[in-house]
């Protein structure tokens, strides 16, 4: 069965891949991924958060040096310690040291400013291709869709300006019109877009009086949403896609492809059950192919989409209602 | 490179086990072995040199002295205190003719007081020992005697000290020939290691050494090594002679410079020599006949080669000694002279003076070594003289009035007047390697740093020239002046550094038609005078433009070399923008960008500010340094070291054996902060957290009688008092805006928040400027009123808090954690309190000059204070106890005996008053002064004893104060001794988990996984518990306590310790600068430490064994945090990470494993019942 794919231009065997974990921390993970059969891996972000952190961390050692005679300086080997974003740059060398399989590296913040650079050393680090992650929570009254908007595609237009890696961006889900934001991003040359981000949800320590942040792996059940959007946008934006957040079953994986991703990025699946999950659902993926008398993946792609599905509609207003319908009124559940 | 560097980079390569422990200004040279061997870099023999830190300086040469004896070649660092450690080791060493060197970065030792800075006190204890003597006088020639001392006793077979003049030569930056590995290949013998590896002591050819000798053969044995003393000056200029074939630099053991018919000679040693050289050859140049000689070889002394190397015309000779031996005929270079020239015939026809120079880093000036040749050319010479400083008393100083600039033009001088924080240094080192690299200059960079850890000042000194530099002295007048923080400007003799015509840039905060206006009358007169062009730039405006916050040493830098035009403008922005790249490189390319704008916007930026031509009238006059209300003493003497010109006070203002005042610190306003924090005081729950966490006792509580508020000035707060113990009276927190240093952990430990906006604490940081009038005028007020009366104070945290700190406003850094603990300790006990401290932070923070933190209440009582060493602590303080009990005891006898005089009844209640209690105290001290009523009437030998021990009749409370430097290591033997004693003394460690004060280096005290220097991978063993080791003695009160974790449970072990009748030992977690995070974080840091068990809270108490009880008490459960989440906060242990994460992950599970033990092992003793003692 030829489950190959292209995403972002690059050639994959079958579209199922490591998303950002902590997994890419570890090599001998990475190893294993690759044996089990990941089809790439993409890298957790370097936050632009963490390039300033690393900065100020610097400072901090800084501020106590050559003030006092006894002791000009506190950490040794200051030289060779290398903070944050360097530590990022090694472990994309040495994960492109370790395994065959294409790299995507990520850059995740909200400017349009100096820490976007780093893109460049992403790409001189050996990535094979980049995520820009998009993450905000557009808080600003006095800032406009529009605004938010633009802010990403300079980003967007800052990095493409920096590497020739192609480049993909992650999305939010909560933008006002995404599918004309997508046809902005395009036109900005992104090479593809991810959908979705899942931010951090605030919750309260009410003992502290703190905001606590908590992040739960997905379910199934967060997978609808980015149907449908795959389903419009790949309809709509020729680029690549990838869907992240809610794969966890071969019918998902199916699904997904149907509307239009390219790549499938697999993280909470695989933090629960671990990575021989690559090596079942590729499986699961001929298995229910070669079932459904497909011959190849290529066959399956975009088939459900805006475009091609037998009832476009469903994607669009009216399926509002209708889902609304199913549901029985709390009066007779209770029953 | 400095000294250090040159010499630790030869001793580094030319040996194979290497022993150190930290002492200024030496440390360094370990420093770097370390890190050199950490990253496996070899000698020259291939192999990667074993470089161990020992307990103490005594260690080190112990485990060199083995090394020696099992055939390695070994080497140490050291200096000063350190230097007299080793001294019986030095003695076998050289007893058993084992070849080896030795590195001293000399440093003065200590006497009336502690110096870190440099003589020769250290090595002329050392010339007695047979060690040879061989004395560097620059940064090069210490680089190329490391070597010639490796080659010269290899082939003597007499081991050798090799110094160099600390800081002045070992901090020295400036342009070295670098000895490559030929070089020092060539230099060493093969045949002469080798003889090396067969002298070595081995079981497969077996010998006996260390013997003991008796009556009739040690005198024999002991002559039988003259023969290698004999040969050794030969093979030195043997060695001398090989080393200039190949490098071309010559040196000899005696080097004579100046008029060739000289009649007037100065001899010196060490950088004093180049001085001697310059200016004998500048004035004989001028047609006097004067000369000078360096000594190189100090010991073994060559007299006939110095006698030869003196031209026959001399007539006098004056010899300068960089030491002091009180009550000998003289110092111990100027004898040798005499001896030399007596024994060589010369004494006859030539005339020898001998003086005294540069004690504790004096500077020692042209102008003062041409002082010299006058005093000789005088018709009655001073046989002894000292020279530098004004003697007033004994009248021996030569006054030097006139100054003397060599060679004016020659070099370009610059100095820069900086804070630590601001980088003014980094940039200064940067501009060095700019101009020697690029522009091909000879450079020499000299740093003087400040005696304060927090808001210190540093003073660089630039000199760049086409020639070599020499000159070991410090700017006197420089052509280019910055002062890079403005309030420094008329605080210190800034512009007075300036030479005729010079440049004076100023970092100011005003626009440029501003400046002129805000300077004081006598800074504009002497702008004026010295007809200075004055630039100003708000360097703090383009930094913070160009995204670089408050760091402008890029700018300044800048203007630096606009303003000079040392390289071409295209040029040297060329080059500056390639050393930002070069330095901001790793911490990303924006920060490179924002660097490069700072350069070129601080160019634009840069004004000439026009100096008026006359005087203008309403100029305001310099404000004073200290209050008026300053004692006279203060006024007379501390303005001046404050001021900056503590040079010019004469012997006479000083005490006459290390005895100073205390509690000057309060008249020091240092001004250290931008932001302090301000007090709701309808929010606040008055817990006194933040009174207790303030660790320069600037933020207070007082509780006090609502009528106290009427005269309070606008805007000063109060509120009523929340509790039941002071019922109807008022409460007020104060802040000392003047004394703040801005570290915020009192707003960070502050627990009130507001619980419609919980963002709001009780305390909030605030700009300090439109604050400032109103804060300094309602803390003036604040520290008016009445104190609490300390029988009515609960001794809990809010209670404690309540108590007047004698410890306050130290010059310890901000956010420190060690002070805390210290000002507790004055609150709980100060005014009977003595503390006998350990060298290092607490030490230095506690009694560096000019002004010291401990203070006096009311009635004059406070803390007394002593630092003997590092290494006697305990010792010392236990010596101070035995004294006080005698002292007691005599009293006691006393009352005793003149029961019928003093009245039976006060005499029985003197001798069983209840003192635990603070009103037990207070009815002592009552009845002390009745006696003394009392005594005073009579005139009995017996009374007059009584009245001069009486004050002794209220008790003391002994603590032993020091770090874990000296409690883990140098100090554990006497620690141990003093623990196993049943005196009541108490031990506080101040436990930072590393040698704090010289830099951060590993203690045995350091935890597994922290990054230290010395453990620059990260220490692989486990932290020593040595509060187990206390306890098992039994009878020791042990306290393991941090106060940002339970507060509660610090004060509470304090009191125990304190009422515990034998030995306590409470050991307290602080926080320090050289963990790697902001300490304003430190109590939460504190917090995660206990909540992961990585720092048990824990009281064993000797008395709980009495009652049947379990010894000790868990005060804490870990296990709320994980030692992942504690170790994650702080550098020193995420440096490993960043450098090789599978060890990091290694020692984080060892760490776990560790610290899981270590909470069993606690969890059964606090369960482990013992049957009572009957």
């Amino acid at each position: 069965m030829d489950l190959t794919t292209r995403y972002l231009g690059l050639t994959l065997p079958h579209p199922l891949v490591l998303g950002a974990s902590p997994l890419v921390d570890d090599l001998g993970a990475v190893r294993r991924a690759e044996d089990l059969g990941a089809a790439a891996i993409v890298m957790h972000s370097l936050f632009e958060e963490q390039i300033s952190h690393e900065r100020h961390a610097r400072a901090e050692l800084a501020r106590h040096e050559e003030s006092f005679a006894e002791a000009l300086y506190f950490a040794p080997h200051r030289a060779e310690f290398h903070l944050g974003p360097h530590e990022y740059l090694e472990q994309i060398r040495r994960i492109k040291d370790a395994v065959a399989i294409p790299i995507v590296a990520s850059l995740n913040g909200t400017t349009n400013t100096g820490w976007l650079e780093y893109a460049k050393l992403i790409d001189q680090a050996g990535a094979d291709a980049l995520e820009l992650n998009a993450y905000r929570v557009a808080t600003d009254p006095e800032e406009s869709g529009d605004s938010v908007e633009k802010t990403t595609a300079d980003m967007l237009a800052t990095v493409k300006a920096q590497t020739r890696l192609p480049v993909a961006v992650k999305l939010s889900p909560y933008h006002t019109s995404l599918a004309h934001f997508a046809r902005r991003l395009a036109s900005a040359h992104a090479d593809g877009l991810v959908l979705f981000n899942r931010f951090y949800q605030p919750d309260l320590d009410l003992e502290a009086l703190e905001v606590a942040h908590r992040l739960e792996l997905s379910t199934s059940a967060d997978l609808l949403l980015r149907l449908r959007w795959l389903a419009v946008l790949s309809a709509q934006v020729d680029v690549s896609f990838a869907v992240s957040g809610g794969v966890h079953s071969v019918e998902d994986v199916v699904k997904v492809i149907m509307t239009g991703a390219d790549a499938v990025q697999l993280v909470s699946e695989i933090l629960q059950h671990g990575l021989h999950r690559f090596t079942e659902l590729r499986g699961e993926l001929e298995r229910w192919l070669e079932a459904h008398e497909y011959h190849s993946l290529a066959q399956a792609r975009r088939s459900m989409n805006l475009a091609n599905c037998p009832d476009p509609k469903v994607y669009e207003r009216t399926s509002y209602l209708r889902i609304l319908n199913s549901w029985p009124p709390p009066e007779s559940r209770a029953r | 490179m400095d000294a250090n560097e040159a010499v630790a980079s030869v001793a580094y390569r030319l040996n194979e086990v290497i022993g150190i422990y930290p002492i200024t200004p030496a440390s360094a040279m370990g420093e770097q072995c370390d890190e050199w061997s950490a990253s496996g870099r070899t000698n020259l023999w291939g192999s990667v040199p074993s470089v161990v830190e020992m307990q103490s300086e005594g260690g080190a040469a112990g485990a060199v002295h083995g090394a020696l004896q099992a055939g390695a070649l070994a080497t140490t660092f050291t200096a000063s205190q350190g230097l007299l450690l080793m001294l019986p080791n030095l003695y076998k060493i050289a007893g058993e003719l084992l070849p080896c060197v030795i590195h001293v970065a000399a440093r003065s030792l200590a006497t009336h007081a502690l110096s870190i800075f440099c003589d020769h006190s250290d090595v002329m204890a050392c010339r007695q020992t047979g060690f040879a003597l061989l004395a560097s006088s620059s940064v090069e020639e210490a680089q190329d005697f490391a070597c010639i001392a490796q080659a010269a006793t290899l082939e003597s077979r007499v081991p050798f000290l090799h110094f160099f003049d600390g800081f002045r030569t070992s901090h020295e930056l400036t342009r070295v020939h670098v000895l490559a590995d030929d070089d020092l290949r060539a230099m060493v013998d093969p045949r002469r290691v080798a003889e090396v590896r067969r002298a070595a002591l081995s079981p497969d050819h077996p010998s006996v050494r260390g013997t003991a000798q008796n009556p009739d053969t040690f005198f024999q044995a002991r002559e039988a090594s003259n023969r290698f003393y004999r040969a050794c000056p030969g093979v030195v200029l043997d060695v001398l002679a090989r080393f200039a074939e190949r490098t071309g630099r010559r040196y000899e053991p005696f080097t004579y410079e100046g008029h060739p018919e000289a009649e007037l000679v100065v001899v010196a040693m060490g950088s004093a020599a180049v001085t001697a050289f310059e200016t004998a050859r500048h004035l004989a140049a001028r047609g006097l006949k004067v000369g000078a000689v360096k000594v190189s070889l100090f010991r073994p002394f060559g007299g006939e080669q110095l006698a030869r190397k003196l031209p026959a015309s001399v007539r006098r000779i004056a010899v300068l000694d960089r030491t002091k031996e009180p009550g000998a005929v003289g110092e111990p270079l100027y004898l040798d002279v005499v001896a030399a020239l007596a024994e060589t015939g010369r004494l006859r026809a030539t005339e020898v003076i001998g003086g005294r120079y540069g004690l504790g880093s004096k500077e020692l000036t042209p102008a003062m070594v041409a002082r010299v040749f006058d005093e000789l050319a005088a018709p009655a010479p001073r046989r002894h003289f000292s020279l530098g400083i004004t003697d007033d008393v004994t009248l021996e100083s030569l006054d030097v009035v006139e100054e003397l600039d060599l060679a004016p033009g020659r070099a370009h001088e610059a100095v820069f007047y900086g804070l630590g924080a601001d980088g003014t240094v980094g940039a200064n080192k940067n501009t060095i390697k700019i101009l020697g690299d690029e522009a091909g200059y000879e450079v020499q960079g000299f740093f003087v740093y400040d005696s304060k850890k927090s808001g210190a000042v540093t003073v660089s000194h630039l000199r760049f020239a086409r020639e070599p530099i020499g000159r070991p002295y410090l700017i006197g007048r420089a052509d280019f002046v910055a002062c890079h923080e403005f309030e420094l400007l008329e605080r210190l003799p800034v512009v007075e550094h300036a030479r005729e015509g010079g440049t004076l840039l100023l970092n100011t905060p005003f626009e440029p038609r501003l400046v002129w206006q805000r300077l004081s009358a006598e800074t504009r007169r002497e702008i004026r005078a010295r007809r200075l062009r004055l630039f100003a730039i708000d360097g703090y405006a383009v930094a913070r433009d160009a995204g670089l916050g408050r760091h402008i040493n890029t700018v300044m830098q800048a203007c630096f070399f606009a303003l000079t035009e040392l390289m071409p403008v295209e040029q040297s922005l060329a080059a500056l923008r390639r050393a930002v790249e070069q330095s901001y490189a790793k911490k990303g390319p924006d920060v490179v960008r924002q660097n490069v704008d700072a350069l070129e916007r601080a160019r634009a930026m840069l004004v000439e500010i026009v100096v008026p031509a006359e005087d203008e009238p309403g100029a305001a006059p310099r404000p004073p340094l200290v209050p008026r209300r300053a004692p006279e003493f203060v006024q007379r003497v501390t303005a001046l070291m404050l001021a900056g010109r503590g040079d010019a006070l004469p012997v006479s203002a000083f005490p006459v054996d290390g005895v100073w005042p205390s509690g000057t610190s309060r008249f020091e306003k240092r001004r250290l902060t931008h932001t302090i924090p301000v007090w709701d005081n309808a929010l606040c729950i008055q817990c006194n957290k933040c009174v207790l966490a303030c660790p320069h006792a600037a933020i207070r509580a007082k509780v006090f009688e609502p009528v106290a508020l009427a005269t309070a000035p606008a805007g000063f707060a109060a509120t009523a008092w929340k509790g039941h113990d002071f019922p109807g009276e008022s409460y007020a927190l104060a802040v000392a805006p003047e004394d703040c240093t801005g570290c915020r952990l009192c707003v960070e430990v502050c627990p009130a928040k507001d619980k419609a906006r919980p963002r709001r604490r009780a305390l909030e940081m605030q700009p300090l400027a439109p604050l400032f009038e109103t804060a300094k005028q309602g803390y003036d007020f604040f520290l008016e009123l009445p104190e609490v009366e300390r029988k009515r104070v609960h001794l809990d945290v809010k209670g404690s808090q309540l108590l007047e700190p004698l410890f306050e406003y130290s010059g310890a850094c901000a956010g420190c954690g060690e002070t805390p603990y210290l000002k507790l300790l004055t609150q709980l006990f100060g005014d009977r309190l003595l503390v006998a401290n350990a060298t290092g932070c607490s030490s230095i923070y506690g009694g560096n000059l000019p002004t010291t933190p401990y203070a006096s209440n009311a009635d004059g009582r406070g803390p007394a204070w002593a630092n003997s060493l590092f290494e006697d602590n305990a010792e010392f303080g236990f010596g101070m106890r035995l004294a006080v009990d005698a002292h007691r005891r005599a009293a006691s006898e006393l009352v005793r005996e003149l029961s019928a005089e003093v009245g039976a009844s006060l005499a029985e209640a003197l001798l069983g008053a209840e003192q635990a209690t603070e009103a037990g105290l207070v009815a002592q001290r009552q009845r002390v002064a009745e006696l003394k009523l009392a005594l005073r009437a009579s005139s009995t030998p017996a009374a007059a004893r009584l009245l001069e021990l009486a004050d002794y009749l209220v008790e003391k409370s002994l603590w032993i104060v020091g770090g874990d430097g000296w409690a883990y290591d140098i100090g554990f033997g006497g620690l141990d001794h003093v623990l196993a004693s049943n005196l009541d003394v108490n031990v506080l460690v101040l436990d930072t988990e590393v040698y704090s004060n010289t830099g951060g280096q590993k203690s045995k005290s350091t935890p597994r996984g922290a990054v230290a220097k010395f453990a620059a991978l990260g220490k692989d063993s486990e932290k020593k518990d040595l509060g187990l080791h206390a306890m098992s003695y039994g009878h020791v009160y042990v306290a393991r306590v941090a106060f940002g974790a339970k507060d509660a449970q610090t004060v509470r072990a304090f009191v125990e310790a304190a009422a515990h009748p034998g030995p306590s030992l409470v050991i307290a977690y602080a926080p320090c600068i050289a963990h790697g995070y902001d300490l304003a974080f430190g109590a939460r840091q504190q917090k995660l430490a206990v909540e992961s068990g990585v720092w048990p809270l824990f009281r064993f108490d000797p008395a709980r064994l009495e009652r049947g009880e379990p010894p000790l008490e868990l005060d804490a459960t870990p296990g709320k945090a994980s030692v992942r989440d504690y170790l994650a906060d702080e550098l020193r242990f995420q440096l490993v990470e960043r450098r090789d994460r599978a060890r990091y992950e290694q020692l984080l599970a060892a760490t776990e494993r560790d610290v899981r033990h270590r909470i069993e092992l606690y969890q059964a003793l606090s369960h482990l019942k013992l049957s009572a003692s009957k």
